[in-house]
């Protein structure tokens, strides 16, 4: 098949970026989209022009390197797919495909489609974690879990931290990153001594990098592992309870 | 030489016990006195960062990704193995570590082995603190699964993502170290050489892949957790950018390399579609649990598969191994998988893979078992393929997955370089010739959570007081200027053939020669034509762009530079060990049906290899393995 | 394109150590309404509010078609509301007072909010967006938020102090609607602001259980079929009025 691809150029941070159009034949359908710019850049190395800088490693959709807007849509017209899953087969023959990178003034541009997004670590960093010093913990069976609320926290901590669900939101919000890492936590045993103070540092950091949820769903539908917006609302909830919760009492419920 | 582990005397259960007694400690508030760099956040780079730096150790971090969370640990799917027995099926440290040694082929030391198993229940305990969740049972338990081969259930899993799962748990503990000042995180940059004075380690220099520059770092000791180098064949499952850069300028710096030759082919694999494959992917090994392999009787059958008959099929680990079927071991799957290859009844359009059949169990168990079993899996292969496993059945094939081999450790997991440790995939100790489904991620964590934490002590206590070798002593000075000498050269190259080129041509002789079947001409082959492509590489390649900005050509330039003097050291080591074992199979070394034949009288030894100069043959130490618990037997899975 | 002097990098450095939020010397509600949860939070609290007053005003105003003196009758009740322990008027002021701060945290937080986003993307895409669930309803949020502000200030001028220049007499709230509605463009007014009301209720009716925390998965179907249901009955009940006026049928 052929594919037209159009994709964003930029040099560094600092340089003026522009869309560079690049015709492709003899593209496999079992190819991969990354497979599609190792092609390119091949090509573009031949003809003595520098190759397309991209993030990707695992190339099987758990890392979270990728991050191409295809199409308008992060990661690609496929629901519930990284850019390194989506293959070419599911394009038409001869179809016209834009790609830039995520846009958000806290996933500052590296170079060419390849963003920071260190931002997401700084969050983590203010919150996201279990104190449980190495050595200190008990038997594993000593906290009994629920199924459905292991099953829960899965669901939450499945967030590969790619960045898709900032890039697709139109107010580059976070809160759907943020609410996973937070609920994961936050719906286990372990994560209740913690629990008011992880959500309000949390949201917080969050706060100072990117947007807020006005609720649109989008990037529920751009996350590659389908997170549902389920964990904002409550996120939303723990994070209002933090704030009126009088912490040293913390332990009384009601 | 003869290599020395240092192991503890006494009995294989007290050892680790005696040695944490014996070691030296350095006092609480004198840890934060000494500075660790950590190269790597996998397993066992970020466990070992955060473990040190909660005791109160300075950590410096080092990371080639945008987040430490990204390393490639977390694409293991499978589970974690540990001895906790709570399935009451006779499981215990000590079958945990007698199915390590068995299964590793008989070339692991003991004495770590049996710590591995010793600390496995307590990497459980700590994963379940940090909230990592593990499926559970019913009433709250954590629940297992049998995995691998083995025969009792020991492997803790959190859907198809444990890997990535304990990998959060152990980013989240670094996290907090980070947050709490203890930890400095370099994120992007990228280590290319160790700094060595006195002949002990004291820094590092590294690459920041951001903005090109190369600065030096300097501690009282650095620890390697950088992962394996299956990507030295091109085409594996390791993620794009694994690589043995790290681990092979150590070597350069006088770090012995241990059993290279050992190379873990996963039988399930996702085969190749086309020329443009950069990468392969896995399918877990749980699948064989209810999947039945097979091919089809007759090379020319060109029916589809559902259309041939239980009698024109040749179910061949059924046939050939009736006591564990599906179930035996990855090094004897694979090799059976490729001889069907080879024999021309390879299935798919490239004729390149083998069936994994889940008509049966679906028949048995109904689809919604087998969806809620390996659902996510099952998707995974759709949209890699476009064919749906629920009807056609998956073609698998074996590819590169894990690497046994590594830098030498001691007991300690110091190098022969004092001041160098090396911890997971990156060093050669636990896994011997071949490694157990779902033993990877607990020898990651168990060397970054319990053990570096509880040896590095030894080597730093005496060194109270004295101050890290300043990062402008002629030492750094020198090895920053080699860094830049050979970005300089790899960009002034200006050839016609791209990095990738070279790579995949590299990939080729190592997977044609060097691959599931290995033979002295096979290997010499290989050995002369790596040189050859070592050097069109030097003269032809071409690497675009500046040295001081984000290049992605240059950091592969220098990855495949190093494959390609890695490569060769490889078949060397293939090509001394006149034996067949695990992940090593000789064809002159078989028995009479097929089966790896060792050679206990005069391989039962560790290969550690020195680097003695750029041309100069590598010089070869042994480390003698004595087991004295584990008897040396012919594996056997019939 | 990314100002070099912004520089970005900057933003990512490591937040100095938070102070945890119970250390902070502002007072807690100054703290509070600094996040943007507690924002949207707030407005949903207030879009209740305001929500229930338009559907209390669509069932008042719903007695035009019982006559006029129904309607007037009503009117006059509203004033005398709360008598005798309040006096004439003081409850009805009151509840203004209420749905006039009510406006103003929901309108403040909204602009505030906006702002915030607009500064969380300084380069836009530069290739058309294929949005995959954000709607119509969902992103002219603020567009239909302003016409409804702006229309209440007509609304006001127009019915409550007799400004638009059609006949008004004080407590003849029937004449003065029909007299109002009769005028066409006046109509139209209401008509397209009454429906950019249900668009802006569409949305915010089902969002406000999220910004709530509203969440439960056995209901969660409900909370859009109550959006649609309680947009759909305020913009029939409303424009049914002029429409029905401006038509002729009422008069």
């Amino acid at each position: 098949m052929k594919v037209t691809l159009t994709v964003w150029r930029q040099a560094g941070p600092a340089a003026q970026g522009r869309f560079e159009t690049y015709e492709l034949d003899e593209v496999s359908e079992d190819m991969s989209f990354l497979e599609l710019f190792d092609v390119l850049n091949e090509r573009l190395i031949a003809k003595g022009e520098e190759p397309v800088a991209f993030d990707h490693d695992c190339r099987e959709g758990i890392c979270g390197s990728c991050s191409m807007m295809i199409d308008g849509r992060p990661h690609g017209p496929e629901l519930g797919t990284a850019t390194c899953q989506l293959h070419m087969r599911k394009f038409a023959d001869g179809a016209k495909i834009t790609v830039e990178p995520w846009r958000a003034g806290a996933f500052p541009l590296v170079r060419d489609l390849v963003v920071d997004r260190s931002a997401f670590d700084r969050i983590v960093e203010s919150g996201g974690y279990i104190t449980a010093p190495t050595g200190s913990a008990p038997d594993g069976n000593l906290i009994l879990i629920p199924k459905a609320v292991a099953d829960s926290a899965m669901d939450a901590a499945a967030c590969i931290g790619c960045g898709a669900c900032v890039a697709a939101c139109p107010n580059s919000a976070a809160n759907l990153f943020t609410a996973a890492k937070v609920m994961h936590l936050n719906l286990l045993p372990q994560g209740q001594p913690e629990r008011w103070e992880r959500v309000t540092n949390m949201v917080d950091t969050m706060e100072q990098f990117f947007g807020s949820c006005t609720n649109h769903g989008e990037c529920e539908a751009a996350c590659p592992k389908e997170i549902s917006i389920d964990f904002i609302a409550l996120m939303n909830r723990d994070y209002i309870k933090a704030q009126f919760k009088q912490r040293r009492l913390a332990s009384q419920r009601g | 030489m003869v290599m020395d582990a240092h192991i503890p005397e006494g009995p294989i259960a007290t050892k680790w016990d005696n040695h944490k007694f014996d070691v030296k400690l350095v006092n609480p508030a004198n840890k934060r006195r000494f500075t660790i760099i950590v190269v790597g956040s996998g397993l066992g780079g970020a466990s070992a960062a955060a473990s040190l730096a909660e005791l109160g150790y300075r950590v410096e971090l080092h990371t080639f990704h945008d987040s430490p969370r990204r390393a490639h640990s977390i694409a293991a799917q499978g589970g974690i193995n540990a001895a906790k027995n709570y399935h009451n099926d006779g499981d215990s440290v000590y079958r945990l570590f007698y199915d390590t040694v068995k299964g590793g082929d008989y070339r692991a030391r003991e004495a770590n082995v049996y710590r591995l198993a010793q600390v496995s229940v307590d990497i459980i305990d700590q994963c379940v603190a940090q909230g990592v969740p593990f499926a559970r049972e019913y009433g709250g338990l954590l629940d297992n699964r049998s995995f691998g081969g083995a025969q009792v259930s020991r492997t803790f899993y959190a859907r198809g993502q444990t890997g990535q799962q304990l990998l959060l748990g152990a980013y989240q503990a670094l996290a907090n170290q980070i947050h709490l000042g203890n930890v400095e995180l370099h994120h992007r940059s990228e280590m290319l050489d160790l700094v060595t004075k006195d002949g002990k380690a004291v820094g590092i220099v590294a690459r920041n892949l951001m903005t090109g520059a190369v600065t030096s770092h300097s501690a009282h000791a650095v620890v390697l957790a950088t992962g394996g180098y299956g990507n030295v064949f091109f085409l594996s499952t390791n993620a794009k950018a694994s690589n043995v850069t790290a681990i092979w300028r150590a070597y350069k710096k006088g770090a012995y390399m241990a059993n290279p030759c050992y190379t873990q082919i996963h039988p399930t694999c996702i085969p190749a579609s086309d020329e443009f494959q950069s990468k392969l992917t896995l399918m877990s090994e749980s699948l064989r649990n209810d999947g039945r392999i097979w091919v089809p009787t007759d090379a020319m059958d060109t029916r589809s598969p559902d259309q041939i008959p239980d009698e024109d099929r040749d179910y061949f680990l059924e046939r050939r191994y009736p006591a564990f079927g599906n179930l035996v071991p990855r090094d004897v799957a694979s090799r059976a998988a490729k001889r069907e290859v080879d024999a021309g009844r390879g299935v798919g359009p490239l004729k390149n893979g083998v069936y994994l059949d889940f008509a049966d169990a679906i028949n048995r168990l109904g689809r919604h078992v087998i969806e809620e079993r390996y659902g996510n899996l099952f998707q995974m292969y759709e949209r890699i393929t476009g064919e749906d496993p629920y009807v056609v059945p998956m073609r698998i094939y074996p590819a590169v997955h894990y690497t046994m081999g590594g830098l030498w450790v001691d007991y300690d997991l110091m190098s022969n370089v004092p001041g160098l440790y090396v911890l997971g995939e990156a060093n050669f100790s636990d896994h011997g010739a071949n490694r157990l489904g779902a033993s990877a991620l607990m020898q990651g964590l168990a060397d970054g959570y319990f053990v570096l934490p509880a040896t590095i002590g030894n080597y730093l206590a005496p060194q109270l007081g004295e101050q890290p070798v300043p990062t402008d002593d002629a030492v750094f000075i020198e090895a920053q200027q080699g860094v830049e000498a050979m970005t300089q050269q790899l960009l002034g190259v200006n050839g016609t053939r791209s990095v990738d080129y070279f790579h995949r041509e590299l990939g080729k002789i190592m997977w044609d020669n060097c691959g599931m079947a290995r033979s002295r001409e096979s290997l010499e082959k290989a050995i002369g034509e790596i040189a050859t492509l070592r050097e069109e590489f030097w003269n032809d390649v071409r690497v675009l762009g500046e040295g001081d900005t984000f290049n992605q050509s240059l950091e592969k330039a220098g990855r495949v530079a190093d494959f390609l003097e890695f490569g060769e050291l490889l078949c060397r080591d293939a090509l001394h060990r006149e034996e067949s074992c695990g992940g090593h199979f000789r064809v002159e070394h078989q028995t009479e049906d097929g089966e790896a034949l060792r050679d206990d009288e005069h391989f039962a030894y560790v290969a550690a290899w020195e680097f003695t100069g750029d041309h100069a043959n590598p010089g070869l130490h042994k480390e003698q393995l004595e087991f004295e618990y584990v008897h040396l037997a012919q594996r056997s899975y019939k | 394109m990314t100002k070099v002097d912004e520089a970005p990098k900057a933003r990512l450095e490591k937040p100095a150590h938070p102070v945890p939020k119970e250390a902070r010397t502002r007072p807690f509600i100054v703290e509070f309404y600094g996040s943007a949860i507690a924002k949207k939070w707030l407005m949903a609290i207030t879009g209740i509010m305001l929500m229930g007053f338009v559907f209390a005003h669509m069932v008042g105003n719903l007695k035009v078609y019982l006559g006029a003196d129904d309607l007037n009758h009503y009117g006059e009740w509203l004033r005398e509301m709360g008598e005798p322990i309040f006096p004439r008027t003081v409850l009805l002021w009151i509840m203004r007072i209420g749905l006039i701060g009510a406006f103003a945290v929901h309108i403040v937080s909204a602009a505030q909010l906006t702002r915030m986003n607009r500064k969380a993307r300084p380069d836009k895409y530069e290739s058309p967006r294929d949005y995959a669930a954000a709607n119509f309803a969902s992103r002219t949020m603020r567009w239909t938020g302003v016409i409804v502000g702006l229309f209440v200030i007509f609304h006001l001028l127009d019915l409550t102090w007799g400004a638009t220049g059609a006949d008004w007499t004080r407590g003849e709230v029937y004449e003065n609607l029909v007299a109002s509605f009769q005028r066409v463009p006046v109509a139209i007014v209401y008509i397209l602001a009454n429906i950019a009301l249900g668009i802006h209720l569409y949305h915010g009716g089902w969002s406000m259980f999220q910004s709530l925390g509203w969440n439960n998965r056995k209901f969660n179907d409900w909370r859009r079929l109550f959006a649609i249901g309680f947009a759909a009955i305020i913009v029939v009940g409303n424009v049914s009025i002029p429409l029905l006026v401006v038509t002729g049928v009422v008069d």
